[in-house]
Protein backbone atom coordinates (compact mmCIF):
# COMPACT_ATOMS: atom_id res chain seq x y z
CA UNK A 1 0.00 0.00 0.00
CA UNK A 2 1.01 3.68 -0.49
CA UNK A 3 1.90 5.60 2.39
CA UNK A 4 -0.69 8.30 3.06
CA UNK A 5 -1.25 11.37 0.36
CA UNK A 6 1.34 9.52 -2.17
CA UNK A 7 0.12 9.00 -5.99
CA UNK A 8 0.59 5.83 -7.72
CA UNK A 9 3.17 6.64 -10.98
CA UNK A 10 0.33 5.25 -12.87
CA UNK A 11 -1.86 7.85 -12.32
CA UNK A 12 -4.60 6.01 -11.11
CA UNK A 13 -4.86 8.00 -7.88
CA UNK A 14 -8.14 9.79 -7.69
CA UNK A 15 -9.18 11.33 -3.96
CA UNK A 16 -12.71 10.19 -3.95
CA UNK A 17 -12.76 7.54 -6.30
CA UNK A 18 -11.16 4.00 -7.01
CA UNK A 19 -8.23 3.98 -5.44
CA UNK A 20 -9.90 4.76 -1.57
CA UNK A 21 -12.59 1.92 -2.89
CA UNK A 22 -9.66 -0.70 -3.45
CA UNK A 23 -7.86 0.40 -0.84
CA UNK A 24 -10.73 -1.03 1.89
CA UNK A 25 -12.35 -3.60 -0.67
CA UNK A 26 -9.13 -5.29 -2.07
CA UNK A 27 -7.91 -6.48 1.64
CA UNK A 28 -11.65 -7.61 2.57
CA UNK A 29 -11.64 -9.45 -0.52
CA UNK A 30 -8.31 -10.97 0.37
CA UNK A 31 -10.04 -12.12 4.26
CA UNK A 32 -13.20 -13.36 2.65
CA UNK A 33 -11.62 -15.26 0.55
CA UNK A 34 -9.36 -16.79 3.01
CA UNK A 35 -12.15 -17.14 5.63
CA UNK A 36 -14.17 -19.37 3.12
CA UNK A 37 -11.25 -21.22 1.97
CA UNK A 38 -10.53 -22.28 5.62
CA UNK A 39 -14.19 -23.00 6.38
CA UNK A 40 -14.57 -25.24 3.40
CA UNK A 41 -10.85 -26.83 3.68
CA UNK A 42 -12.35 -27.77 7.27
CA UNK A 43 -15.64 -29.29 6.32
CA UNK A 44 -14.74 -31.23 3.12
CA UNK A 45 -11.69 -32.74 5.00
CA UNK A 46 -13.36 -33.60 8.01
CA UNK A 47 -11.07 -32.10 10.63
CA UNK A 48 -11.78 -32.40 14.29
CA UNK A 49 -12.78 -28.84 15.66
CA UNK A 50 -9.86 -29.74 18.44
CA UNK A 51 -7.40 -30.00 15.80
CA UNK A 52 -8.42 -26.98 13.57
CA UNK A 53 -11.81 -25.14 14.08
CA UNK A 54 -13.64 -23.67 11.39
CA UNK A 55 -14.00 -19.91 11.03
CA UNK A 56 -17.72 -20.34 11.73
CA UNK A 57 -16.96 -22.22 14.77
CA UNK A 58 -15.19 -19.81 15.97
CA UNK A 59 -17.35 -17.13 15.74
CA UNK A 60 -20.13 -19.11 17.39
CA UNK A 61 -17.49 -19.72 20.19
CA UNK A 62 -16.47 -15.96 20.29
CA UNK A 63 -20.53 -14.62 21.06
CA UNK A 64 -21.12 -17.45 23.75
CA UNK A 65 -17.80 -17.17 25.80
CA UNK A 66 -17.51 -13.40 24.93
CA UNK A 67 -18.42 -12.52 28.33
CA UNK A 68 -15.85 -14.26 30.35
CA UNK A 69 -13.17 -13.82 28.10
CA UNK A 70 -13.71 -9.83 27.45
CA UNK A 71 -13.42 -10.10 31.90
CA UNK A 72 -9.85 -11.17 30.88
CA UNK A 73 -8.87 -9.39 27.45
CA UNK A 74 -9.69 -6.05 30.51
CA UNK A 75 -6.99 -7.56 32.98
CA UNK A 76 -4.65 -8.12 29.86
CA UNK A 77 -5.50 -4.74 28.40
CA UNK A 78 -5.20 -2.52 32.01
CA UNK A 79 -0.97 -4.05 32.00
CA UNK A 80 -0.78 -3.03 28.40
CA UNK A 81 -2.14 0.32 29.29
CA UNK A 82 -0.19 0.83 32.21
CA UNK A 83 2.95 -0.74 30.85
CA UNK A 84 2.96 1.50 27.87
CA UNK A 85 2.41 4.53 30.43
CA UNK A 86 5.05 3.35 32.32
CA UNK A 87 7.36 3.03 29.34
CA UNK A 88 6.37 6.77 28.08
CA UNK A 89 7.42 7.92 31.21
CA UNK A 90 10.09 6.26 31.90
CA UNK A 91 11.32 5.72 28.42
CA UNK A 92 10.85 9.79 27.60
CA UNK A 93 12.57 10.73 30.91
CA UNK A 94 15.78 8.59 30.15
CA UNK A 95 15.70 10.16 26.35
CA UNK A 96 15.33 13.82 28.38
CA UNK A 97 18.30 12.83 30.49
CA UNK A 98 20.47 11.37 27.61
CA UNK A 99 19.98 14.93 25.60
CA UNK A 100 21.20 16.75 28.79
CA UNK A 101 24.78 14.79 28.59
CA UNK A 102 26.75 12.94 26.12
CA UNK A 103 28.37 11.06 28.48
CA UNK A 104 25.44 9.94 30.59
CA UNK A 105 23.88 8.38 27.02
CA UNK A 106 27.23 6.97 26.23
CA UNK A 107 27.61 5.12 29.90
CA UNK A 108 23.32 3.83 30.04
CA UNK A 109 22.55 3.58 26.63
CA UNK A 110 24.51 0.25 26.01
CA UNK A 111 22.26 -0.91 29.52
CA UNK A 112 19.01 -0.38 27.79
CA UNK A 113 20.15 -2.22 25.02
CA UNK A 114 21.49 -5.28 27.26
CA UNK A 115 17.45 -5.17 28.35
CA UNK A 116 16.10 -4.67 25.27
CA UNK A 117 17.78 -7.95 23.69
CA UNK A 118 17.48 -9.75 26.67
CA UNK A 119 13.86 -12.31 26.03
CA UNK A 120 11.29 -11.64 28.23
CA UNK A 121 10.50 -14.99 28.69
CA UNK A 122 14.16 -15.91 30.16
CA UNK A 123 13.67 -13.13 32.51
CA UNK A 124 10.10 -13.07 33.36
CA UNK A 125 10.34 -16.17 36.07
CA UNK A 126 12.64 -14.26 37.82
CA UNK A 127 10.88 -10.99 38.30
CA UNK A 128 7.69 -13.10 39.03
CA UNK A 129 9.67 -14.57 41.89
CA UNK A 130 11.57 -11.36 42.61
CA UNK A 131 8.03 -8.52 43.05
CA UNK A 132 5.60 -10.24 44.84
CA UNK A 133 2.44 -8.81 43.32
CA UNK A 134 1.71 -10.74 40.67
CA UNK A 135 0.08 -7.34 38.88
CA UNK A 136 3.31 -5.42 39.35
CA UNK A 137 5.34 -8.30 37.98
CA UNK A 138 3.44 -8.52 34.88
CA UNK A 139 3.77 -4.45 34.70
CA UNK A 140 7.52 -4.94 34.98
CA UNK A 141 7.95 -7.59 32.26
CA UNK A 142 5.65 -5.32 29.48
CA UNK A 143 7.45 -2.25 30.36
CA UNK A 144 11.02 -3.96 29.77
CA UNK A 145 9.65 -5.04 26.28
CA UNK A 146 8.22 -1.16 25.48
CA UNK A 147 10.23 0.86 26.64
CA UNK A 148 13.11 0.59 24.16
CA UNK A 149 11.66 2.15 21.07
CA UNK A 150 10.55 5.73 23.11
CA UNK A 151 13.97 5.70 24.52
CA UNK A 152 15.55 4.98 21.29
CA UNK A 153 13.48 7.55 19.13
CA UNK A 154 13.16 10.17 21.49
CA UNK A 155 17.03 10.37 22.06
CA UNK A 156 17.47 10.69 18.39
CA UNK A 157 14.75 13.14 18.38
CA UNK A 158 15.88 15.47 20.98
CA UNK A 159 19.62 15.33 19.02
CA UNK A 160 18.21 15.73 15.90
CA UNK A 161 17.10 19.55 16.29
CA UNK A 162 17.89 21.75 13.14
CA UNK A 163 21.40 22.79 14.06
CA UNK A 164 20.72 26.48 12.71
CA UNK A 165 17.99 26.98 15.23
CA UNK A 166 20.19 25.68 17.68
CA UNK A 167 22.35 28.54 17.20
CA UNK A 168 19.79 30.95 17.14
CA UNK A 169 18.91 29.72 20.73
CA UNK A 170 22.54 30.38 21.60
CA UNK A 171 22.67 33.56 19.93
CA UNK A 172 19.51 34.52 21.86
CA UNK A 173 21.63 33.22 25.31
CA UNK A 174 18.63 30.29 25.51
CA UNK A 175 18.67 28.85 28.90
CA UNK A 176 19.32 24.91 28.47
CA UNK A 177 15.71 24.77 29.96
CA UNK A 178 14.59 26.93 27.29
CA UNK A 179 16.34 25.13 24.45
CA UNK A 180 14.67 22.13 25.65
CA UNK A 181 11.11 22.72 25.54
CA UNK A 182 10.63 25.04 22.71
CA UNK A 183 13.32 23.73 20.32
CA UNK A 184 14.50 20.05 21.01
CA UNK A 185 11.26 18.37 22.54
CA UNK A 186 8.91 19.50 19.61
CA UNK A 187 11.69 18.21 17.60
CA UNK A 188 11.45 15.20 18.87
CA UNK A 189 7.72 14.81 18.69
CA UNK A 190 7.76 12.81 15.56
CA UNK A 191 10.15 10.39 16.61
CA UNK A 192 8.48 9.98 19.91
CA UNK A 193 5.22 9.13 18.17
CA UNK A 194 6.84 6.92 16.35
CA UNK A 195 8.38 5.34 19.62
CA UNK A 196 5.05 5.58 21.17
CA UNK A 197 3.07 3.66 18.38
CA UNK A 198 5.90 0.71 18.34
CA UNK A 199 5.68 0.42 22.18
CA UNK A 200 1.63 0.33 21.97
CA UNK A 201 2.29 -3.27 20.10
CA UNK A 202 5.11 -4.36 22.14
CA UNK A 203 3.39 -3.63 25.69
CA UNK A 204 0.76 -5.97 24.49
CA UNK A 205 3.20 -8.70 23.57
CA UNK A 206 4.98 -8.09 26.62
CA UNK A 207 1.72 -8.04 28.67
CA UNK A 208 0.83 -11.62 26.95
CA UNK A 209 4.04 -13.18 27.29
CA UNK A 210 4.53 -12.48 31.21
CA UNK A 211 1.28 -13.93 31.20
CA UNK A 212 2.09 -17.25 29.57
CA UNK A 213 5.26 -17.36 32.47
CA UNK A 214 2.88 -16.23 34.85
CA UNK A 215 0.55 -19.30 34.42
CA UNK A 216 -3.35 -19.56 35.51
CA UNK A 217 -2.65 -19.24 39.10
CA UNK A 218 -4.38 -15.63 41.03
CA UNK A 219 -7.80 -15.05 41.29
CA UNK A 220 -7.85 -12.02 38.10
CA UNK A 221 -6.05 -13.23 35.27
CA UNK A 222 -5.98 -12.19 31.39
CA UNK A 223 -6.26 -13.59 28.42
CA UNK A 224 -3.18 -15.86 28.19
CA UNK A 225 -4.57 -17.41 30.71
CA UNK A 226 -7.61 -18.07 29.46
CA UNK A 227 -5.48 -19.33 26.00
CA UNK A 228 -3.42 -21.81 28.39
CA UNK A 229 -6.56 -23.19 30.28
CA UNK A 230 -7.97 -23.84 26.53
CA UNK A 231 -5.22 -25.77 25.42
CA UNK A 232 -5.16 -27.91 28.43
CA UNK A 233 -8.87 -28.87 27.95
CA UNK A 234 -8.31 -29.15 24.10
CA UNK A 235 -10.81 -26.11 23.69
CA UNK A 236 -9.38 -24.99 20.49
CA UNK A 237 -12.46 -23.09 19.61
CA UNK A 238 -12.40 -20.75 22.31
CA UNK A 239 -8.10 -21.01 22.22
CA UNK A 240 -8.84 -19.77 18.44
CA UNK A 241 -11.24 -16.93 20.00
CA UNK A 242 -9.41 -15.53 22.78
CA UNK A 243 -6.28 -15.25 19.79
CA UNK A 244 -8.88 -13.25 17.65
CA UNK A 245 -9.98 -10.92 20.60
CA UNK A 246 -6.03 -10.36 21.00
CA UNK A 247 -5.16 -9.26 17.55
CA UNK A 248 -8.16 -7.27 17.58
CA UNK A 249 -6.77 -5.42 20.75
CA UNK A 250 -3.61 -4.95 18.93
CA UNK A 251 -4.77 -3.38 16.05
CA UNK A 252 -6.75 -1.01 17.93
CA UNK A 253 -4.09 -0.31 19.89
CA UNK A 254 -1.92 0.81 16.91
CA UNK A 255 -4.78 2.32 15.02
CA UNK A 256 -5.82 4.76 18.41
CA UNK A 257 -1.77 5.68 18.49
CA UNK A 258 -1.86 6.47 14.56
CA UNK A 259 -4.41 8.66 15.28
CA UNK A 260 -3.45 10.68 17.88
CA UNK A 261 0.13 10.84 16.15
CA UNK A 262 -1.52 12.19 12.92
CA UNK A 263 -3.60 14.71 15.07
CA UNK A 264 -0.50 15.75 17.06
CA UNK A 265 1.34 16.54 13.77
CA UNK A 266 -1.37 17.49 11.54
CA UNK A 267 -0.44 21.54 11.17
CA UNK A 268 3.34 21.00 10.30
CA UNK A 269 4.60 17.37 9.96
CA UNK A 270 5.10 15.63 6.70
CA UNK A 271 3.56 12.27 7.65
CA UNK A 272 0.51 13.72 8.65
CA UNK A 273 -0.24 16.44 5.95
CA UNK A 274 -3.36 15.54 4.07
CA UNK A 275 -3.20 14.39 0.09
CA UNK A 276 -4.80 17.84 -0.60
CA UNK A 277 -2.06 20.02 0.57
CA UNK B 1 33.67 58.16 10.58
CA UNK B 2 30.69 56.72 13.05
CA UNK B 3 32.05 54.73 16.12
CA UNK B 4 33.42 50.70 15.32
CA UNK B 5 30.72 48.43 16.29
CA UNK B 6 32.69 45.25 15.27
CA UNK B 7 35.90 44.51 14.16
CA UNK B 8 37.85 42.01 12.98
CA UNK B 9 41.83 41.87 13.92
CA UNK B 10 44.23 39.66 11.98
CA UNK B 11 41.31 36.94 12.34
CA UNK B 12 42.14 33.34 11.41
CA UNK B 13 40.08 30.16 11.50
CA UNK B 14 40.41 26.29 10.78
CA UNK B 15 38.42 23.72 11.60
CA UNK B 16 39.34 20.33 13.04
CA UNK B 17 40.10 18.65 10.22
CA UNK B 18 42.71 21.00 9.21
CA UNK B 19 40.87 23.13 6.89
CA UNK B 20 42.02 26.35 7.39
CA UNK B 21 38.63 28.61 6.42
CA UNK B 22 39.87 32.23 7.29
CA UNK B 23 43.35 33.76 7.21
CA UNK B 24 44.39 36.99 8.73
CA UNK B 25 41.00 38.96 7.93
CA UNK B 26 40.83 42.20 8.95
CA UNK B 27 37.46 44.02 8.66
CA UNK B 28 35.80 47.26 11.01
CA UNK B 29 32.26 47.72 10.71
CA UNK B 30 31.00 51.39 11.77
CA UNK B 31 27.82 51.77 13.47
CA UNK B 32 25.09 52.65 10.42
CA UNK B 33 27.06 50.78 7.74
CA UNK B 34 25.28 48.45 5.09
CA UNK B 35 28.17 46.25 4.55
CA UNK B 36 28.35 43.50 1.56
CA UNK B 37 31.00 40.53 2.05
CA UNK B 38 31.53 39.13 -1.58
CA UNK B 39 33.44 36.21 -2.42
CA UNK B 40 33.49 32.64 -4.30
CA UNK B 41 31.71 29.61 -3.03
CA UNK B 42 33.53 28.11 0.06
CA UNK B 43 35.58 31.06 0.48
CA UNK B 44 34.66 31.57 4.24
CA UNK B 45 32.14 34.43 4.12
CA UNK B 46 29.98 32.22 6.53
CA UNK B 47 32.35 31.50 9.11
CA UNK B 48 33.76 35.03 9.21
CA UNK B 49 29.62 35.56 9.78
CA UNK B 50 29.36 33.31 12.31
CA UNK B 51 32.50 34.28 14.38
CA UNK B 52 31.19 38.01 14.30
CA UNK B 53 28.48 36.75 15.54
CA UNK B 54 30.00 34.69 18.18
CA UNK B 55 28.84 31.47 17.23
CA UNK B 56 32.61 30.32 16.43
CA UNK B 57 35.71 31.27 18.07
CA UNK B 58 38.50 32.07 15.62
CA UNK B 59 41.72 29.81 16.20
CA UNK B 60 43.88 33.26 15.66
CA UNK B 61 43.29 37.22 15.37
CA UNK B 62 40.56 38.56 18.16
CA UNK B 63 37.35 40.20 17.99
CA UNK B 64 36.69 43.24 18.98
CA UNK B 65 32.97 44.20 20.03
CA UNK B 66 31.28 47.17 21.51
CA UNK B 67 29.42 46.22 24.89
CA UNK B 68 26.03 47.05 23.98
CA UNK B 69 26.57 43.96 21.23
CA UNK B 70 25.35 41.63 24.00
CA UNK B 71 22.10 39.84 22.79
CA UNK B 72 21.78 42.39 20.57
CA UNK B 73 22.64 40.73 17.23
CA UNK B 74 20.05 39.54 14.71
CA UNK B 75 21.17 36.40 12.25
CA UNK B 76 19.22 34.87 8.76
CA UNK B 77 20.44 31.91 7.69
CA UNK B 78 20.20 30.57 4.20
CA UNK B 79 17.23 28.91 4.58
CA UNK B 80 14.32 29.76 6.53
CA UNK B 81 15.27 27.99 9.53
CA UNK B 82 11.66 28.27 10.97
CA UNK B 83 10.10 26.52 13.72
CA UNK B 84 7.44 23.83 11.53
CA UNK B 85 5.58 23.45 14.54
CA UNK B 86 5.12 26.98 15.21
CA UNK B 87 2.85 29.59 13.43
CA UNK B 88 4.64 32.63 11.53
CA UNK B 89 3.59 34.89 14.81
CA UNK B 90 4.94 32.01 17.25
CA UNK B 91 8.38 32.08 15.01
CA UNK B 92 8.92 35.73 14.63
CA UNK B 93 7.93 35.78 18.72
CA UNK B 94 10.58 33.41 19.86
CA UNK B 95 13.50 35.89 20.06
CA UNK B 96 11.43 37.93 22.14
CA UNK B 97 9.95 35.04 24.44
CA UNK B 98 14.11 34.09 24.54
CA UNK B 99 14.81 37.38 26.10
CA UNK B 100 11.80 36.95 28.36
CA UNK B 101 9.66 39.46 26.73
CA UNK B 102 5.61 38.30 27.61
CA UNK B 103 3.03 37.82 24.56
CA UNK B 104 0.98 40.83 25.40
CA UNK B 105 4.30 43.24 25.46
CA UNK B 106 5.47 41.62 22.79
CA UNK B 107 2.41 41.61 20.42
CA UNK B 108 2.38 45.34 19.39
CA UNK B 109 6.44 45.20 18.05
CA UNK B 110 5.83 41.93 16.00
CA UNK B 111 2.62 43.10 14.57
CA UNK B 112 4.40 46.07 13.36
CA UNK B 113 7.11 44.01 11.94
CA UNK B 114 5.19 41.75 10.42
CA UNK B 115 2.88 44.05 8.32
CA UNK B 116 6.21 46.29 7.49
CA UNK B 117 7.20 43.34 6.01
CA UNK B 118 3.46 42.23 4.17
CA UNK B 119 3.49 38.93 6.53
CA UNK B 120 0.10 40.44 8.22
CA UNK B 121 -2.72 38.14 6.36
CA UNK B 122 -0.18 35.18 7.43
CA UNK B 123 0.13 35.54 10.98
CA UNK B 124 -1.58 32.46 11.92
CA UNK B 125 -0.22 30.30 8.68
CA UNK B 126 2.52 27.71 9.29
CA UNK B 127 5.74 27.76 7.20
CA UNK B 128 4.91 24.51 5.05
CA UNK B 129 1.78 26.99 4.09
CA UNK B 130 4.52 29.80 2.95
CA UNK B 131 5.95 30.16 -0.69
CA UNK B 132 10.27 30.39 -0.01
CA UNK B 133 10.42 34.24 -0.34
CA UNK B 134 7.67 34.24 2.18
CA UNK B 135 9.39 32.13 4.58
CA UNK B 136 12.69 34.18 4.00
CA UNK B 137 10.43 37.64 5.20
CA UNK B 138 9.48 35.68 8.34
CA UNK B 139 13.11 34.64 9.02
CA UNK B 140 13.87 38.23 8.76
CA UNK B 141 10.99 39.67 10.70
CA UNK B 142 12.21 37.27 13.53
CA UNK B 143 16.03 38.55 13.11
CA UNK B 144 14.62 42.51 13.16
CA UNK B 145 11.87 42.46 15.88
CA UNK B 146 14.27 42.57 18.64
CA UNK B 147 16.17 45.86 16.57
CA UNK B 148 19.29 44.11 16.79
CA UNK B 149 21.98 46.69 16.67
CA UNK B 150 24.01 44.34 14.42
CA UNK B 151 22.17 41.85 11.58
CA UNK B 152 24.13 39.10 9.79
CA UNK B 153 22.66 37.63 6.88
CA UNK B 154 24.56 35.04 4.89
CA UNK B 155 23.08 34.23 1.30
CA UNK B 156 19.41 34.39 2.35
CA UNK B 157 17.94 34.71 -1.11
CA UNK B 158 20.73 32.46 -2.59
CA UNK B 159 17.78 29.50 -2.93
CA UNK B 160 15.23 32.40 -4.21
CA UNK B 161 13.99 33.04 -7.98
CA UNK B 162 15.33 35.82 -9.23
CA UNK B 163 11.72 38.15 -8.93
CA UNK B 164 11.52 37.14 -5.42
CA UNK B 165 15.23 37.80 -5.27
CA UNK B 166 14.45 41.17 -6.43
CA UNK B 167 11.73 42.55 -4.62
CA UNK B 168 12.90 40.99 -1.07
CA UNK B 169 16.76 43.08 -2.15
CA UNK B 170 13.94 46.29 -2.53
CA UNK B 171 12.54 45.40 0.43
CA UNK B 172 15.46 44.87 2.94
CA UNK B 173 17.38 48.44 1.29
CA UNK B 174 14.02 50.28 2.54
CA UNK B 175 14.01 48.66 5.93
CA UNK B 176 17.56 49.53 6.36
CA UNK B 177 17.08 52.78 5.67
CA UNK B 178 14.19 53.00 7.77
CA UNK B 179 15.75 51.06 10.82
CA UNK B 180 19.23 52.44 10.03
CA UNK B 181 20.54 49.38 12.36
CA UNK B 182 24.25 47.77 10.65
CA UNK B 183 23.90 45.16 8.36
CA UNK B 184 26.48 42.68 7.50
CA UNK B 185 25.47 40.64 3.88
CA UNK B 186 27.00 38.05 2.50
CA UNK B 187 26.39 36.82 -0.96
CA UNK B 188 28.23 35.65 -3.80
CA UNK B 189 26.13 37.76 -6.15
CA UNK B 190 27.86 40.78 -7.41
CA UNK B 191 24.65 42.42 -8.68
CA UNK B 192 23.31 41.72 -5.31
CA UNK B 193 25.79 42.88 -3.49
CA UNK B 194 26.08 46.22 -6.02
CA UNK B 195 22.41 47.15 -5.23
CA UNK B 196 22.04 46.36 -1.27
CA UNK B 197 25.31 47.30 0.18
CA UNK B 198 27.32 50.91 0.75
CA UNK B 199 30.54 49.19 0.75
CA UNK B 200 31.67 45.61 -0.35
CA UNK B 201 34.49 43.74 0.70
CA UNK B 202 35.71 41.18 -1.57
CA UNK B 203 37.09 38.02 -0.51
CA UNK B 204 39.48 35.39 -1.60
CA UNK B 205 38.89 31.95 -2.24
CA UNK B 206 39.31 29.82 0.72
CA UNK B 207 41.58 30.21 2.84
CA UNK B 208 39.59 33.25 2.95
CA UNK B 209 41.49 37.25 3.31
CA UNK B 210 39.60 40.22 2.18
CA UNK B 211 41.78 41.92 -0.90
CA UNK B 212 39.18 44.77 -1.65
CA UNK B 213 37.03 47.43 0.02
CA UNK B 214 35.33 49.29 -1.88
CA UNK B 215 32.63 52.11 -1.61
CA UNK B 216 29.24 51.96 -3.40
CA UNK B 217 28.45 55.49 -4.67
CA UNK B 218 24.96 54.92 -5.87
CA UNK B 219 22.09 56.88 -4.45
CA UNK B 220 20.65 56.09 -0.45
CA UNK B 221 16.86 54.95 -1.99
CA UNK B 222 16.97 52.32 -4.22
CA UNK B 223 14.50 50.62 -6.30
CA UNK B 224 14.47 48.10 -8.99
CA UNK B 225 14.66 51.09 -11.92
CA UNK B 226 18.36 51.43 -10.49
CA UNK B 227 18.94 47.72 -11.75
CA UNK B 228 18.63 49.75 -15.12
CA UNK B 229 21.24 52.39 -14.67
CA UNK B 230 24.17 53.17 -15.78
CA UNK B 231 26.09 54.14 -12.72
CA UNK B 232 24.49 50.48 -11.33
CA UNK B 233 26.05 48.62 -14.55
CA UNK B 234 29.45 51.01 -13.91
CA UNK B 235 29.40 49.78 -10.09
CA UNK B 236 28.53 46.51 -11.06
CA UNK B 237 32.21 46.17 -13.75
CA UNK B 238 34.11 47.25 -11.15
CA UNK B 239 33.26 45.10 -8.49
CA UNK B 240 32.78 42.13 -10.76
CA UNK B 241 36.99 42.98 -12.44
CA UNK B 242 37.54 43.04 -8.22
CA UNK B 243 36.18 39.45 -7.83
CA UNK B 244 37.93 38.43 -11.17
CA UNK B 245 40.99 39.51 -9.86
CA UNK B 246 40.63 37.78 -6.32
CA UNK B 247 39.85 34.47 -7.61
CA UNK B 248 43.09 34.37 -9.66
Amino acid sequence: MLPHGVAPLDGSYDVNGTSRFWRVLAPALVGVGFLGGWEAAVRLAGVPPYVLPGPLLIAETLVKDGPSLLGALLVTLRITVAALAVAIVVGGALAILFAQSRLLEMSLFPYAVILQVTPVVAIAPLIIIWVNNVFAALLVCATIVAFFPIVANTTLGLNSADRNLVDLFRLHAASRWQMLWLLRLPSALPLFLAGVRISGGLALIGAVVAEFVAGTGGAETGLASRIIEAGYRLEIPRMFAALFLLSLTGIAIFAVLSWLSRRLLRHWHESALEPSD
Amino acid sequence: MAETLVAAVALAKSFRNGIAALSSVDLAVSRGEFVGVLGPSGCGKSTLLRILAGLAEPTAGRLERTSDLVGRIGFVFQEPTLMPWATVWDNVYLPLRLHGVARDAAAPRIAAMLDSLGLGEFVRAYPRQLSGGMRMRVSIARALVTEPALLLLDEPFAALDEITRFKLNEDLRALWLKLRCTIVFVTHSVFESVFLSNRIVVMTQRPGRIVADLAVDLPETRDNALRLMERYAECCRTVSRRLTEAMT
